[in-house]
């Protein structure tokens, strides 16, 4: 190691003393791009100081607000995320707002980071969703309309902010969600799983007595374009067939004449991926054009009345969003209007194109999942196109009378980098590479150390020091939360107030 | 009685073993037990438990040898025990395979590329790990998630290849997978 490093790595291994040319390195964003870009510059370069500021008390970000409960294993990395926290060489500053003035009284300028520590690190994420854009999309009196997948995922999920958002699951039997990624079929699944199995996972208490209440029975999940061209993946689907008592229901005809086509069977051959959820939902799928007559007394299991079914319907843009509207006879609560689309271009990349078609689907509520979005940091580049900071490998550029120049010193790591897509073994692959960046960075000379002592001073003077959360703080209130939880029969119960979370951990 | 003692006690693990079944059930051992009957008992469990290979203190399990090729060529031969996934013997030998959901067959983080023999000889991947293994990057028709192979004598010198996973992630424009 030393020799790739030019000083001494292991001999100088001390909390009490750093030689001066150890580096000083922020990450902003304390979720799994940031972690992983902190393991992977600490594994090559174990001397390196690494601070690591995040807005909530609670590091982890999407793996503790977006994964779904039922989906535990998933949430196995936070084990390494814990291991960077405790690390010596790391200090977490939760509670520490960055670069979000606009929002936040007490944030701290990403401009005084950059001028203490030897590198900067963004990896804040995306913390928005994008709107659909139409009439009606806000809701109208105590209908509400089109709520976000994101925050309801954050709901109930525990995220503090997302406590408050106003559903609907009560008032008709229905719910429309809008998109076909892995988000949305996380909705779709949680609003139509027994209520009794998520009580066990850390779903919040209050998102398991709102669904037992719930009346949702069906759930249609609808996609601008068609079966070849869904976002979902296998693992997530077949979770959907698995469901006791559930209907998986979707055009048939469409499907079968979409895979047997000539440029169909093509490119199923050439994605293996793609080839085996077609499969599964030939398998496992009811045609839509000949539906079973729904019997009123028949009882489901769990017993039930009726079925619950999960629609997949294809080929339907929104445009808006009308109530008061009386549908088949009833008085429907809100009805989602889409226009009709067909597909021109080969499947890989498919163009949906509007006919004058109509469609009209009666809902208690709507869900947008139609993807995150990450929002600009003050003081850093954005590309408002795109929405993400501009970088070449994850150093980050500035467009300047058309040329990409370098921001020297500034990096990014995870969505706010890409995009908002990718699980989280992209997000891992992709802070590697940013961190690899950073170390030969480092190792080249191409950036300063930053000053310890600066640093200190710099925190203390913005108070940070008083308001943070650190690393032992957020493994009090995580043991606090893995206690309530086990008096449930649940891995943990979440804290859902910042309030009570920093009153437990100062506590 | 003192043969059988003298070559289940040829090694030293085994050795420290029995004493320690030995000072256990002579500690507990009631009035009417004769200690020689207990003795026999002991090493004949002792044998048998050794010949399944739950012991990870007993070098009577076989140990198999294989290679892991990183991706940039570096060639690492390791030894492992019986039963051990491809994961946890990266792991145990410092080989740089990664393991997000620690073995749960929830990411595709340990995917490791078999040769043709050795994979069509292994069992067949179930549903979940084939569903794992579709976001893998740089899948090939002999990939496995190593969390999901144990070592088998059969897999006695085999190769084992690392994916390539760098690549400037949309840098070029490529179209994002899943998420």
């Amino acid at each position: 190691n030393s020799s790739k490093l030019g000083f001494p790595a292991f001999a100088s291994f001390s909390t009490t003393r750093q030689l001066a040319t150890d580096h000083n390195i922020a990450i902003v964003g304390g979720g799994a791009a940031g972690l992983y870009t902190a393991s992977r510059i600490l594994s090559k370069s174990p001397t390196t100081r690494i601070d690591i500021f995040e807005q909530l008390p609670t590091p982890q970000g999407l793996v503790r607000y977006g994964v779904a409960p039922d989906h535990p294993e998933v949430k196995n990395c936070t084990t390494k995320f814990n291991q960077v926290l405790q690390n010596p060489q790391v200090q977490f500053y939760g509670n520490i707002p960055v670069g979000t003035e606009s929002d936040h009284e007490c944030s701290v300028p990403l401009e005084r980071l950059r001028s203490v520590y030897g590198g900067v690190v963004l990896a804040y994420g995306a913390s928005r969703d994008r709107k659909l854009g139409i009439e009606g999309e806000d809701g109208c009196g105590s209908r509400v309309g089109v709520v976000s997948a994101r925050l309801f995922v954050a709901w109930y999920n525990g995220l503090p902010e997302a406590q408050d958002v106003q559903l609907d699951l009560d008032s008709f039997d229905r719910v429309v969600i809008v998109g076909h990624g892995n988000v949305a079929l996380d909705c779709a699944r949680i609003l139509l799983t027994d209520p009794n199995d998520l009580a066990r996972t850390d779903i919040t208490k209050r998102a398991v007595a709102a669904l037992r209440k719930s009346n949702v029975r069906h759930v249609e999940m609808v996609g601008r374009r068609g079966p070849l061209q869904v976002s979902f993946t296998t693992k997530e689907l077949r979770e959907m067939t698995k469901l006791p008592g559930l209907e998986i229901i979707c055009d048939r005809r469409l499907l079968e004449s979409e895979c047997a086509g000539e440029k169909g069977r093509r490119v199923l051959e050439a994605s293996r991926p793609l080839k085996r959820m077609m499969d599964l939902l030939l398998k496992h799928s009811v045609d839509s054009n000949s539906p079973k007559p729904i019997n009123e007394n028949e009882l489901g299991a769990g017993g039930v009345k009726g079925n619950k079914t999960f629609t997949l319907r294809f080929l339907l843009s929104p445009l808006r969003v009308l109530y008061n509207q009386v549908e088949e006879g009833l008085k429907a609560p809100q009805v989602m209007q889409f226009a009709v689309n067909r597909l021109s271009g080969p499947p890989e990349s498919a163009r949906a194109e509007a006919t004058s078609e109509i469609v009209d689907i009666a809902c208690c509520m709507a869900l947008r999942s139609i993807g995150y979005a990450s929002t600009p940091l003050v003081g850093a580049p954005f590309d408002h196109k795109r929405n993400i900071v501009p970088n070449i490998a994850g150093r980050v550029t500035v467009d300047q009378n058309d040329r990409n120049d370098l921001v020297p010193g500034l990096y990014v790591s995870g969505w706010v980098k890409r995009g908002p897509v990718g699980v989280i073994a992209t997000t891992m692959q992709d802070a590697y590479r940013t961190a690899d960046a950073v170390l030969m960075d480092m190792r080249d000379g191409n950036i300063g150390t930053g000053c310890r002592a600066d640093i200190d001073n710099t925190l203390r003077s913005l108070g940070v020091d008083a308001r943070r959360v650190s690393t032992e703080g957020w493994l009090r209130l995580e043991a606090y939360e893995a206690a309530r939880g086990e008096k449930a029969g649940k891995p943990r119960e979440k804290v859902t107030s910042v309030e009570e979370m920093l009153n437990i951990i100062n506590q | 009685m003192l043969y059988l003692l003298s070559r289940t006690a040829s090694a030293a693990k085994q050795c420290t073993r029995l004493t320690w079944n030995y000072s256990l059930v002579s500690s507990s051992s009631s009035a009417s037990t004769r200690p020689s009957l207990s003795m026999a008992a002991l090493l004949t469990a002792s044998l048998r438990q050794q010949a399944r290979g739950f012991s990870a203190s007993a070098p009577a399990t076989k140990d198999i040898t294989v290679t892991f090729i990183e991706p940039d060529g570096n060639e690492v031969e390791v030894t492992g025990e019986e039963g051990t996934n491809l994961m946890e013997l990266a792991h145990e030998n410092d080989v740089d395979l990664e393991g997000a959901c620690e073995g749960a067959c929830a990411c595709s983080t340990c995917h490791v590329i078999l040769d043709d023999k050795i994979f069509d000889e292994l069992p067949e991947p179930t549903d979940e790990e084939n569903d794992m293994l579709d976001l893998a990057f740089g899948l090939t028709d002999t990939s496995r998630l190593g969390c999901q192979v144990l070592l088998t004598p059969d897999m006695e010198g085999a190769r084992i290849r690392l994916p390539s996973a760098t690549r400037n992630f949309y840098v070029d424009g490529t179209k994002p997978a899943h998420h």
